[in-house]
């Protein structure tokens, strides 16, 4: 089993690179853009009998900082 | 009086720190980040600055979770000294010792140059050589020292006395301009700034040393 993890800054923490890449966007002329999150992408693969449980564990204690942080997992 | 300063791979302010501690009248225990315990009767455990683990996935996220920083937290629990600074602040806020996160700086660049601080308390083992409002010049050397913590966590730091140092001019985008804050009982000080690279004449400046001739001075044996 293989899981993705998002990591995603909370809404109302400041994202200062998404505010950066917006401003690089919006020089290129991309005027469409009005704002830019940006985050990661953690993949694991899991041993057989892993639960999505484990991995909302995981996430809390290692993953994401909860304190400033948001996380989905997507098991693929 | 003991200290302990951790040396994890990446450290890079740990010896500057040992050797502050060394001035103030501290022998030393320097402490590698697999050791699971810390040696006998350590009056304080010093958490340095530098790039702990190559920063990976957050700053001082792994190093929250090596076998070292298990026995700090009992250290603190029990009510033992501690103090986080750089990178360490950024681990004592990932082993949620001290509450809040340190995010990139607002302006996304690295800052490396000596700012004003302001002491907003001195009602502290670390802080008491200072008058609160004294503003000291420290460096600060760091890319992630941009301090967030949510509106219940603030009010509660002010309302508890526990904001140390403050920003004279805010240089990375922290919140209520913090620079330094104590944990509950105070005997935990996490800081962005480097009072241990102004603790030597030949630093260029001293207003480091207080800091840790306080601490000695609380610590002394009776």
């Amino acid at each position: 089993m293989k899981a993705r993890v998002h990591v995603m800054l909370k809404n109302g923490v400041l994202d200062p690179q998404g505010e950066a890449v917006r401003h690089a966007l919006g020089a290129m002329g991309f005027d469409q853009v009005e704002g830019v999150r940006q985050g990661k992408v953690i993949d694991l693969e899991l041993a057989e009998g892993a639960t999505e449980a484990d991995v909302t564990e995981m996430c809390e204690k290692l993953l994401a900082n909860t304190v400033i942080e948001r996380f989905e997992i997507e098991l693929i | 009086m003991r200290a302990a300063v951790i040396v994890f791979p990446g450290s890079n302010c740990d010896r500057d720190l040992a050797v502050a501690f060394e001035q103030a009248g501290f022998s030393v225990d320097m402490v590698w980040h697999k050791d699971a315990a810390l040696p006998d009767r350590v009056d304080i455990v010093g958490v340095p600055g530098g790039f702990s683990y190559g920063d990976y996935l957050r700053c001082g996220a792994i190093a929250a979770q090596s076998p070292i920083c298990k026995a700090l937290a009992a250290h603190t629990e029990r009510g033992g000294y501690a103090v986080g600074i750089c990178n360490g602040f950024q681990v004592l806020t990932e082993t949620g010792i001290l509450p809040g996160a340190l995010l990139r700086n607002a302006g996304l660049k690295y800052i490396c140059r000596t700012v004003g601080l302001k002491v907003e308390t001195s009602d502290s083992a670390f802080t008491e050589g200072y008058n609160a409002g004294d503003v000291i010049d420290i460096p600060i050397a760091h890319h992630d020292g941009n301090y967030f913590a949510n509106d219940e966590t603030l009010a509660l730091l002010k309302d508890q006395d526990r904001i140390a140092f403050t920003y004279a001019e805010n240089p990375n985008g922290s919140r209520d301009d913090i620079a330094g804050i104590l944990s509950h009982n105070r005997r935990v000080l996490g800081m962005m700034p480097h009072p241990e690279r102004a603790a030597d004449s030949g630093h260029g400046g001293t207003d480091g040393t207080a800091l840790f001739r306080a601490l000695a001075g609380v610590l002394a044996p009776a």
